[in-house]
């Protein structure tokens, strides 16, 4: 094991290296294939560019303007202009935020990560909790409950989950506020953002935990089955014992792998969900973008929600490694 | 077995939504949660501006709060010298204008106003390379000098009386337009600097914006300290935000405002200039029919349509004139609901009623497509109506609801549903709707309408500069349009507010076709004063 251990991690480092190589020809597909639907999209960004003033621009303004914004050529020469200023450290600018796209990223990005790291870890707890007593309980009417609701939550898309949070506890019984980082006018302060999280965030969360519990429910059945859990019963230790230390450290390695396979979700999640809620992050910016054309923006947030995806399933792959010396490193 | 719980699942949902849905009671103005300081007020606006540079159309009608403009216009329509030390004087030829600065004027950030900044802001609007969408509103001007450190001269391609109008665009800093570019590239637009009552205290994008009082402003520093205009674009949500007592004020469409009567809110309705009007293009064989259109006019029952789409608020609307410019309307240029005279038209021309109640002229049947922008309530309304009248007279009438981007290409060929409208002179919004230069050119008279006489009438009326002639020219345009309308005027629509009682000042306005906060009750912001 000790002669093991410089081989395991350099095996690890060179899995976390080739994925990395490996990212770089994703995210440059992902970035042409953005720009070509949008090329291919009907919305017109000269529209986006005048707003209202479109109804009073004669035409030769507005084919002038064209020209200046860069719009009439064709979308490969707009590509090799984004990406050599790319290349230059400048991610552009937006034209929906009329921002540079640092900015509407460097303001937004903070509040998307707080509620998307709220969220997982509250459906991590969920799950967590509910997945061990419905396996330890099965059959019972806990576990009946918790299958049942986990089943039908996984056809519930999160925006009708958010609709039916906003009108039961902020229309119906006015408990927390709807939308928005903090009440109209007040300042950000900790206890209004606190607040205004809960209801996205439990959204999210509880979006998000249907598959979690059902799986560490499945796995940890399959554990409790197994020999040396029989073995710990058979020696008299207590249940909470068994099912905590034996039984569940075993059940949670899949379990860490299945995260980083759900991030696409939460990325889906987090843009419904801020949608709703009018929450002020990245992820509801990409619908504005989308519906502009606004190709700076929509190609920065794409290639974070790529990036997003390809280090989640990295991170969960080096954490399977390290937690299981069995599990291979595909190199 | 997953369907099935789904299946389930929903009506408990449904349910729920439906009791939450019947606990929510209005309640009577419950007291803002900011206690009783109102020098602090909180609105709700419906639509949120892409930017805040008067380059790209932020507050292109004056009353922008944060800039001022050479002049502003006041309740009476006429316009108030403010960064101009005088009103604007026209050159003997009417092709120039000399205005007058004021000076010891300072922007928000300490820099001082200078003739620098006019001669940059005027420049900036004409030069391509800014890309300001606001360039053909300006077509007049062929530049502007600066002929000392106070004065300034506006060049213009032809005598144009209204100029002073075009004066109210917000002065920017010239250091802020240093650098030739489109404008959206611009930090100026979410950064603004101006001299106006109120600076820009914080922005977040698609959720509120905070205006706090400019202690330096020249005029009068405002009363009402700080301004917060939240962004909410659903007309339910914002009422029920407004009656949780969210907000001190907002915009809602008629029937909304009409439940807040009463329990210390104010309703305030404004007229506007704000038409809704059925393009008919010359493109198009049946629309290019002098006769239909005529008949047309008389065919809808333009009142019935106002009393049951707008709950009544609103103005029967014929020529893009509205009753806001009262000398300048010509009676004889109304059209009344007169269904047997659209009907004696149309058998006098030889269109003539098939067995099915509908109209043709030889293979030409009576039929056209009319397109209005769909998520537009109120234009789907008036085209709905707008056919079901055509209908009664035997003409068919095809609706589309399509987006903007769809709409456009069409426009030469499909009817559409169009609005506008400025209350501050005749000439700023019919010459680029009605005058034959204008066809085809964007959205200005998109129908290519080109009646000589119309032609005539607005050019003598933007260049005479006898006050009782314009009059005359306008009147002679209004009868030249209606012998052959090349549209079917709809309605003026009125602007409904509610406002929570608290403050004196305001002073009632005639709205210009416009979004936001800067019009509305607020356009006088500046000179309300909390009560007790």
């Amino acid at each position: 094991m000790s002669a093991g251990a410089p081989s395991r991690a350099r095996s690890i480092g060179l899995l976390a290296l080739r994925r990395l190589a490996f990212a770089i020809p994703v995210l440059l597909v992902v970035a042409v294939a953005v720009f070509l639907l949008g090329a291919a999209s009907p919305f017109d960004p000269v529209y986006q560019y005048y707003g209202v003033q479109i109804f009073g621009a004669g035409a030769e303004d507005v084919a002038r303007a064209r020209a200046q914004l860069g719009l009439d050529d064709s979308v490969f020469v707009q590509f090799g202009r984004w990406a050599g200023t790319l290349l230059s450290g400048d991610l552009g600018a937006s034209r929906s935020f009329r921002q540079p796209v640092a900015e509407v990223i460097a303001e937004r990005l903070p509040w998307t990560l707080l509620l998307v790291t709220t969220g997982l870890l509250l459906a991590v707890l969920i799950a967590l909790v509910l997945g061990v007593f419905a396996a330890w309980r099965q059959g019972g009417w806990l576990d009946r409950v918790v299958t049942a609701t986990g089943h039908a939550l996984e056809g519930i898309p999160p925006f009708v989950l958010g609709l039916v949070a906003v009108a039961v506890f902020t229309l119906g019984l006015g408990w927390l506020p709807g939308g928005g980082l903090t009440d109209a006018g007040a300042e950000a302060t900790v206890g209004q953002v606190a607040t205004h999280l809960v209801l996205p965030a439990v959204v999210l969360g509880v979006s998000q935990s249907p598959w979690l519990i059902l799986h560490i429910r499945q796995s940890l059945l399959t554990v409790l089955a197994e020999d040396h859990v029989t073995g710990a019963r058979a020696r008299g230790l207590g249940e909470p014992m068994v099912v905590l230390r034996h039984a569940l450290p075993t059940a949670l390695l899949p379990f860490v792998t299945l995260l980083g396979a759900r991030v696409p979700e939460l990325v889906t999640g987090a843009v419904l969900v801020e949608e709703v809620f009018s929450w002020p992050g990245v992820a509801g910016a990409v619908v504005k973008s989308a519906l502009a054309v606004d190709f700076p923006l929509l190609v920065a947030l794409s290639l974070l929600a790529t990036a997003a995806v390809l280090i989640g399933s990295l991170l969960a792959d080096v954490a399977a490694a390290l937690l299981d010396p069995r599990v291979a490193t595909d190199g | 077995m997953k369907r099935r719980q789904v299946a389930l699942l929903l009506p408990t949902m449904i349910a729920s939504v439906a009791v939450a849905a019947a606990c929510t009671t209005p309640t009577a103005a419950p007291d803002r949660k900011a206690g009783t300081d109102r020098t602090a007020m909180t609105l709700a606006d419906g639509y949120e501006p892409e930017s805040l540079n008067p380059l790209l159309g932020y507050g292109e009608e004056g009353v922008s709060k944060l800039f001022d403009g050479l002049v502003e216009h006041q309740a009476d329509r006429s316009v108030r010298p403010v960064l101009a030390a005088d009103l604007p004087k026209p050159g003997p030829d009417g092709r120039s204008w000399t205005v007058k600065l004021r000076t010891g004027i300072k922007f928000h950030d300490g820099t001082p106003f200078t003739a620098e900044d006019v001669v940059a802001t005027y420049r900036a609007v004409l030069d391509p390379a800014y890309a300001s969408t606001v360039k053909s509103s300006f077509g007049m001007l062929t530049g502007v000098v600066q002929l000392d450190q106070e004065t300034v001269r506006f060049d213009l391609a032809y005598p144009y009386t209204p100029f002073a109008h075009k004066l109210v665009l917000g002065i920017v800093p010239s250091e802020a337009l240093a650098q030739p570019g489109p404008l959206d590239k611009n930090p100026f637009g979410a950064k603004p600097v101006g001299t106006g009552p109120y600076r820009l205290e914080e922005w977040r994008k698609g959720e509120k914006m905070v205006l706090a009082a400019n202690d330096a402003y020249f005029e009068r520093v405002p009363k009402v300290r700080k301004v917060t205009v939240v962004f909410a674009t659903d007309d339910n949500a914002r009422a029920q935000r407004m009656k949780a007592g969210e907000f001190d004020g907002t915009a809602l469409p008629p029937a909304l405002a009409k439940t807040f009567e009463g329990n210390g809110y104010r309703q305030i309705t404004h007229r506007s200039a704000d038409y809704r009007t059925v393009t008919m293009p010359m493109a198009n064989p049946v629309t290019a029919d002098k006769s239909l259109r005529l008949a047309l006019n008389h065919a809808v029952d333009r009142q019935g349509m106002i009393n049951a789409f707008l709950a009544g608020k609103g103005a029967p609307a014929s020529t893009p004139i509205p009753q806001a410019l009262p000398e300048f309307v010509e009676p004889a240029a109304q059209f009344r609901f007169d269904r047997p005279e659209a009907e004696r038209i149309l058998d006098q021309t030889g269109w003539v009623k098939g067995g099915n109640g509908m109209r043709a002229r030889g293979d030409l049947a009576a039929s056209f497509t009319l397109m209005y922008p769909v998520g537009d309530a109120v234009r789907k309304d008036l085209a709905q109506a707008f056919a079901s009248d055509a209908k009664a007279v035997g003409i068919e009438v095809k609706l589309e609801g399509l987006g903007w981007e769809a709409i456009e290409p069409r426009m030469g060929r499909d009817a559409l549903v169009l609005g506008g409208g400025n209350p501050f002179d005749p000439d700023l919004k019919a010459y680029p709707l009605l005058h034959s230069s204008f066809g085809g050119d964007g959205f200005n008279n998109p129908g290519r309408y080109s009646n000589p006489a119309v032609d005539r009438a607005l050019e003598a009326g933007r260049r005479e500069a006898d006050p009782a002639q314009r009059v005359a020219q306008y009147r002679e345009f209004q009868r030249a349009y209606a012998a052959d309308p090349g549209m079917v005027f709809l309605a003026f629509l009125d602007h409904t507010y509610v406002v929570r009682e608290g403050w004196t000042g305001y002073q009632e306005v005639v709205d210009p076709h416009t979004h936001g906060l800067t019009w509305g009750p607020w356009w006088n912001l500046q000179d309300w004063t909390p009560q007790g």
